[in-house]
């Protein structure tokens, strides 16, 4: 690689320093110190693993994982406690199905709006509009759900016994509008990753803006839309003032959206909230709860970091 | 199709314009449709911004600001302690996850192989942690931080656990931020000779701050209106003092709201609604600092 010497050898050390660089350790430490913040992150998810691991050890040590999985009763802050997470999982199940019912169809229209029809002009005022209820503290959800929608709902219930005043329902209905902006966003992001020449081909086929939308950017941008899905059951599942404000703290089988019922976010907000002992079983439960809630959630992000790379695979 | 005709078509056979827009009531409607569904949205942050203003407006005064909360007189009733809460510990959040953020940023931007495997995990790790519930990241607080390092529920240990709530979103942010800075800068810089942390400092991070501050500032208003880590993290709803140190008690906004809500009697939800527009307002400047100065410094290349 050296090119020849044109005259006779030069000083050895001054050739080095052509071939490579004189050691630089301040480099060397700077690097080492930047190494160490991006592991701050590491250490999280493994201090997050670590914190849970011994208290739901403990707990699994009492209380039968069959039981717990399979039990239909959760009386866990009770003289008698029962540990069955059943009720805690179907309210979650059911209410973020409330909320996905809300904010797939919205989030994914507002999405091909934004990527298809709407002029640059209008997305650069639509896009943060839409970006301001993300910002929104979940707390202002909470207290939204409790006084005003409920008894909006209760007032114009249109069959039968209205809702309670705890209700899984109107904590689901907030809820979705929460995540719309979560699903709008990402899936845009994946609509305008499609190539224009798939839109244009389309076009030239003589199909309309609806059909080239629907039937064409949709199933080519499929798999961020399904992440972005993903990703906003995640946050359902994950979401907690809301549903501790109103869906309220009554642990019930029901899945009857017009009950009250308390979510597993909602326990741990319940229990931990409280000051509870260190060396007492319900301070273990609130671990148990956690470590499911966590080990759930990591399953749906990982299914939605795994879209995400697939479509970035495809088009970029 | 064999007859094929050089003459003019007949003149009384007019040519459909080629261009012309044929109405298409499918289109329309759909289009309708789509307006419908960002319309929910608007109209619903437009509805809950009223409401909530309208709640407020007879305790919206200086009691709130002057004021200690209180469960037995709810009309002298303030959210004093909350407010200085939430500056104290935003303010120590800043401190720790804006300088770890943003080197972390650096460090997977300009150094880190994409190959190796230890910097994929970091990648990978930083994505499942942005969506992680925050109520997990107050489970770590709890137990690892107040507990096993026996730092107590105090300023201290909510906001190192928010730190660690917000740093993915720091790092996302500064690393797009980062990655807006073209490469011919960097090439530049280091063909004058400059080293690779002499080209970060110089040339890469003066290019990047607008970016970074920007995507700090709508991290930091995150952790401003987080309620759920701080429930477990002893933020207890009746403070009567501001925190006077890193070891002290607290409450915050968010937290005084949720306890506000608990309570039956009608004052408090006039309370509540106060609170959240105090609550609220601080956020929306934070923001329009944000979109403030991502207008006023960012640079198209």
């Amino acid at each position: 690689m050296s090119p020849p010497p044109r005259t006779a050898a030069p000083d050895p050390a001054a050739r080095r320093s052509l071939h490579r660089a004189r050691p630089r350790y301040g480099e060397r430490v700077i690097q080492a110190l930047l190494l160490l913040a991006a592991l701050v992150s590491v250490a999280t998810t493994a201090g997050i693993v670590i914190s849970l691991i011994p208290p739901t050890a403990e707990f699994f040590g009492r209380v039968d994982v069959g039981e717990f999985i399979g039990g239909t009763e959760w009386t866990a802050l009770f003289t008698k406690p029962e540990y069955g997470v059943l009720p805690l999982l179907g309210a979650t199940l059911l209410i973020t199905v409330i909320a996905l019912l809300v904010a797939i169809p919205v989030g994914l229209g507002a999405a091909i709006y934004l990527s298809e029809y709407a002029s640059t002009r209008v997305r650069k005022v639509l896009k943060p509009a839409l970006e301001v209820l993300a910002g929104v503290p979940t707390v202002v959800y909470g207290f939204f759900a409790l006084s005003f929608v409920t008894p909006l709902l209760q007032e114009h219930w249109p069959f039968g016994e209205g809702p309670d005043f705890n209700n899984a329902l109107s904590a689901g209905l907030v809820m979705g509008v929460m995540i719309i902006p979560t699903i709008a966003s990402l899936s845009e992001d994946a609509m305008a990753a499609v190539p224009d020449a798939l839109r244009d081909g389309a076009y030239a086929l003589g199909s309309g803006k609806r059909v080239v939308s629907v039937r064409v950017v949709v199933p080519a941008a499929l798999s961020g839309i399904v992440a972005a899905c993903v990703l906003g059951v995640s946050r359902a599942i994950g979401e907690t003032m809301i549903v501790a404000i109103a869906s309220g703290n009554r642990a019930t089988l029901s899945f009857n959206p017009l009950d009250a019922m308390q979510t597993m976010t909602g326990f741990i907000a319940q229990a931990g909230s409280g000051d509870i002992p260190v060396r007492s079983f319900e301070y273990k439960t609130i671990f148990a709860v956690g470590a499911l809630l966590f080990v759930i959630t990591f399953v749906m992000n990982m299914i939605s970091i795994r879209l995400v790379r697939k479509y970035r695979e495809v088009y970029e | 199709m064999t007859d094929i005709r050089v003459t003019e078509p007949p003149a009384h056979a007019e040519p459909r314009k080629l261009g012309g827009p044929r109405f298409r009531p499918g289109e329309a409607a759909f289009r309708a449709l789509l307006l419908c569904c960002l319309a929910v949205g608007i109209i619903f942050l437009g509805v809950l911004l009223t409401y909530v203003l309208v709640e407020a407006w007879p305790r919206l005064d200086s009691r709130l600001w002057n004021n200690f909360p209180s469960i037995r007189r709810p009309e002298r009733a303030g959210a004093q302690s909350a407010i200085f809460g939430t500056i104290w510990v935003v303010a120590f959040t800043a401190l720790f996850c804006l300088p770890t953020g943003v080197m972390a940023a650096i460090y997977l931007e300009e150094y880190a192989d994409p190959n190796r495997w230890y910097n994929r995990l970091i990648e990978l790790n930083i994505q499942n942690l942005a969506a992680v519930p925050s109520i997990i990241y107050g489970i770590l607080g709890l137990g690892l931080l107040a507990r096993q390092l026996a730092l107590g529920t105090t300023v201290l240990t909510a906001a190192l656990t928010l730190s660690l709530l917000v740093l993915p979103v720091v790092i996302i942010a500064s690393r797009e931020a980062i990655r807006a800075v073209p490469q011919s800068i960097r090439q530049a810089s280091l063909a004058l000779g400059a080293t690779q942390w002499q080209t970060i400092r110089r040339q890469v991070l003066p290019a990047a701050i607008p970016g970074i501050a920007t995507g700090s500032i709508l991290a930091l208003s995150r952790a401003i209106g987080e309620a759920a880590p701080l429930l477990l993290l002893g933020a207890v709803t009746y403070v009567a003092f501001n925190p006077e140190g890193l070891e002290s008690a607290y409450t915050v906004l968010p937290i005084q709201i949720f306890g506000w809500i608990s309570q039956s009697r009608e004052e408090f939800h006039h309370l509540a609604a106060a609170a959240i527009v105090i609550l609220l307002a601080i956020l929306l400047v934070m923001n329009a600092a944000a979109i403030w100065l991502r207008n006023r410094f960012s640079k198209r290349w």
